[in-house]
């Protein structure tokens, strides 16, 4: 060998395993067993409005996204996760739309992977809950078989068809229009009304455990966001269980596990100190219990994460890791 | 004591990779054609040749002298005749001055008979002043000249000798065989050390992944002397001085500031083992010992080398390079320097020669940062690699020295851990030059 063909790169010469693919397919697989939940409770439609929302994520990162970055599996993450967020007898075209937009708006607008400041999925929700609030809101009763599709579901775009007035509810607007709480058991296995992916606590619980486990979210962020839940829903239950929900059915009921386990861990919307994931799960949690509790909303977890990802430069500029063998604060002489 | 944690906090876990040449025992390399003793191989004022072209020089003779107090000088590593003084490839990737010798064919390569003083009866300045005059520098990499370690200050309150024997890189197993084999030399140079420096206390680290070189201290341990032997938590940089010193003492470096600061003075076990063959064979620093390793080399050795030796030939001697060797690293992979030639000698701080194969050499791709925090929980000395990343990127090199860029020691564990495979410690190593540059500019 002559030395011509020495290969010479910078060190360090030894790479770990991680790798920026692996953690968003690991993501989009951990999320596999969600959507499976959310089709067993709701039916062939639940999965129809899930798969038009990641059809709709990745057509647009294929057509507008940078060579390859289809390969990285973050627009599938938007897709999967903005598809779960939606009613189950959602209009598909709406869904396809939703994830059009959390791609485009919520993220190639920023220039792409890494670049934008709040979770597209969200992003792409927020767009369709201004534009489309009856839609949004309108639950399937429960009452259809597995293969039957609502006839909203196939309408057209923008043609108007006749809205689906039979609506079911969901645990959080029985609790806050009629304050009936729902049973515990049926939060956490899932047979419960609400969006796509409101569904087993349980499983949530175990796909985020995992990802947490591998390192590929920081446990720190559903930690602090379940802690301050508790506590603070926790505190107003002592002072009037008639008025607030317990703490328990505060923490399983709507979008609070998938949310805290898989919308404020994004890592690209998320603080990137320890101290600073810690206090951003707190926001997120206080903001939670303020919104549904006195918001007009019956559900807060969506705002809470969005208004959270905006204080995220803040929260790294405040929490600066202190440097070894120097004062906390103390800038380089 | 025993019950604290013997560790520091963050660094990482990168396979260990020691088993090429864990159970390989030093052996003697033959006597290569040609050395090349560059003339600037520790960290200081490079030393001034005393020979010229033709002359002839017996091995361990002085070549090149000292330039300053902060320098060290060079000796011949075989009996030869000076075959020219000019450029050769260096290890750091330029080309430097050196003194080439043309060594005898079928010598015994005997050096001059010498006077070898006895130790004890030598003040502290004339035991700094021998050791530099051997050339004997930190053979763990960094290359600083020992005899400016061994001469702190009047006015530094030292209480703890410390001997790293981490060796915390994967792949090499130098140290281990230095501890496994020559423990009594280690003991001898520690017992120097202390009655040089006047301290009563020392402390020997070591990572527990080499339980036969703690065996063997601690079976030659000297019983007049209080010297403890610590096995440490296996996690890289567990070998960088600030950890160390962190997890035996529990005490943190200022930043800016030298072990001496908090009381301590840092020795690898190779340079310790060095100071006592001064004492010992009176023979300078004129050889050292090297792990030949990777899956690109036939035959992985831990070698005894004479300096100025060409890569090239220590590999020969190794078996030669297998058919798919790619890559050739100085040092250990997480902060060694890759080299472009074969003719590259071998210098007193080169602790392991690396031979990667294509399939260990693997380029994966880049993406965008997508701010995991995983560089920050990496990152030995608590800085934010995912910022100053970003500012590098930018040329904002200002703004990093604000967020501490000089305390980096370029251990490089945020690039190991960094899913996006972004090169940050390459970006600091890039902006610390950059700023240099600036900073001279402004100066001028």
């Amino acid at each position: 060998m002559s030395s011509s063909r020495l290969l010479v790169t910078a060190s360090p010469h030894l790479r770990g395993p991680a790798s920026t693919p692996k953690i968003m397919w690991n993501v989009v697989g951990s999320l596999v067993p969600v959507v499976a939940t959310a089709g067993y409770f709701f039916g062939f439609g639940a999965l129809l409005v899930i798969a038009a929302a990641t059809l709709g994520a990745l057509l647009t990162e294929m057509v507008f996204g940078s060579k390859g970055s289809l390969g990285d599996g973050s627009a599938a993450i938007t897709g999967l996760l903005l598809g779960l967020t939606l009613p189950p007898g959602f209009p598909l075209w709406m869904s396809f739309l939703g994830g059009v937009v959390a791609i485009a708006f919520g993220k190639l607008i920023f220039g792409g992977l890494g670049q934008n400041m709040f979770n597209p999925a969200l992003l792409g929700r927020a767009f369709l809950q201004a534009a489309f609030p009856v839609a949004i809101t309108t639950w399937p009763t429960g009452e259809e078989g597995w293969w039957n599709l609502s006839p909203t579901q196939a309408s057209l775009p923008l043609m108007g068809a006749e809205v689906d007035t039979v609506t079911g509810a969901t645990p959080l607007g029985l609790w806050k229009f009629e304050r009936i709480a729902t049973d515990a058991v049926d939060l956490l296995t899932g047979a419960i009304g609400g969006s796509a992916g409101e569904t087993s606590a349980v499983v949530i619980t175990i796909c985020g455990g995992y990802l947490a486990l591998r390192n590929f979210l920081n446990w720190r962020i559903p930690a602090g966001i379940f802690l301050t839940v508790f506590v603070l829903s926790g505190a107003l239950w002592l002072i009037d269980a008639g008025r607030y929900p317990s703490p328990v059915f505060m923490l399983f009921s709507g979008g609070l596990m998938l949310g805290a386990w898989f919308m404020a861990t994004d890592m690209v919307t998320s603080p990137v100190t320890s101290r600073g994931c810690w206090i951003f799960g707190a926001g997120i949690g206080a903001l939670v219990v303020l919104i549904r509790n006195w918001g007009g909303l019956p559900e807060g977890v969506m705002y809470a994460i969005l208004l959270m990802n905006a204080m995220v430069p803040y929260l790294n500029q405040w929490t600066q890791p202190r440097v070894f063998g120097t004062r906390l604060g103390e800038a380089a002489s | 004591m025993a019950s604290r944690r013997r560790t520091f906090r963050h660094g990482v876990h990168p396979p260990e990779l020691k088993e090429l040449t864990e159970k390989e025992a030093i052996r003697r390399m033959p006597f290569p054609d040609e050395v090349v003793l560059p003339l600037s191989q520790h960290t200081g004022a490079p030393a001034k040749p005393i020979v010229s072209e033709g002359d002839r020089v017996e091995r361990g003779d002085k070549v090149a002298a000292a330039d300053g107090f902060i320098s060290s000088p060079v000796h011949a590593s075989a009996s030869g005749t000076v075959a020219g003084i000019d450029l050769w490839p260096h290890p750091d990737g330029t080309y430097k001055p050196a003194v080439r010798i043309a060594v005898d064919r079928y010598s015994a390569q005997a050096p001059r008979p010498r006077i070898v003083p006895r130790w004890e009866g030598l003040s502290p300045q004339e035991i700094v002043q021998a050791v530099q005059e051997a050339g004997v520098v930190g053979l763990g990499g960094a290359a600083f000249p020992t005899h400016v370690k061994l001469s702190p200050p009047p006015d530094t309150e030292l209480d703890a000798v410390i001997i790293n024997g981490c060796e915390c890189e994967p792949y090499l197993t130098t140290d281990h065989h230095i501890m496994a084999e020559y423990p009594e030399r280690v003991h001898m140079g520690l017992r120097i050390m202390m009655h040089t420096l006047g301290v009563e206390r020392a402390m020997i680290g070591i990572e527990k992944n080499k339980p036969d070189a703690i065996e063997a201290i601690r079976a030659t341990l000297p019983s007049d002397l209080n010297v403890t032997v610590h096995p440490l938590t296996v996690k890289y940089p567990q070998g960088a001085e600030k950890m160390l010193i962190k997890a035996l003492l529990g005490r943190e470096v200022p930043s800016g500031k030298l072990p001496m600061h908090v009381g301590a003075i840092v020795q690898n076990v190779g340079s310790c083992a060095a100071i006592a063959e001064v004492f010992d064979t009176g023979l300078p620093l004129i050889e050292r010992i090297v792990t030949v390793t990777g899956l690109g080399v036939e035959n992985p050795s831990n070698l005894i080398v004479p300096v100025g030796t060409k890569v090239g030939e220590l590999i020969g001697a190794c078996g030669g390079l297998t058919e798919d060797a790619h890559e050739i690293v100085f040092g250990g992979p997480m902060m060694g320097a890759p080299q472009s030639s074969l003719d590259t000698p071998i210098l007193k701080g080169v602790t392991g020669v690396i031979v990667l194969a294509k399939q260990e050499t693997k380029t994966k791709e880049s993406y965008n940062c997508i701010r995991c925090g995983h560089c920050l929980d990496a990152c030995p000395v608590f800085l934010n690699p995912q910022l100053l990343g970003m500012m590098a990127r930018a040329d904002r090199y200002e703004e990093m020295e604000e967020h501490h860029i000089w305390d980096c020691m370029l251990c490089g564990c945020c690039s190991y851990v960094c899913p996006s495979n972004i090169p940050l410690s390459q970006l600091f190593q890039v902006s610390r030059t950059a700023l240099q540059r600036l900073k001279a500019r402004s100066a001028a």
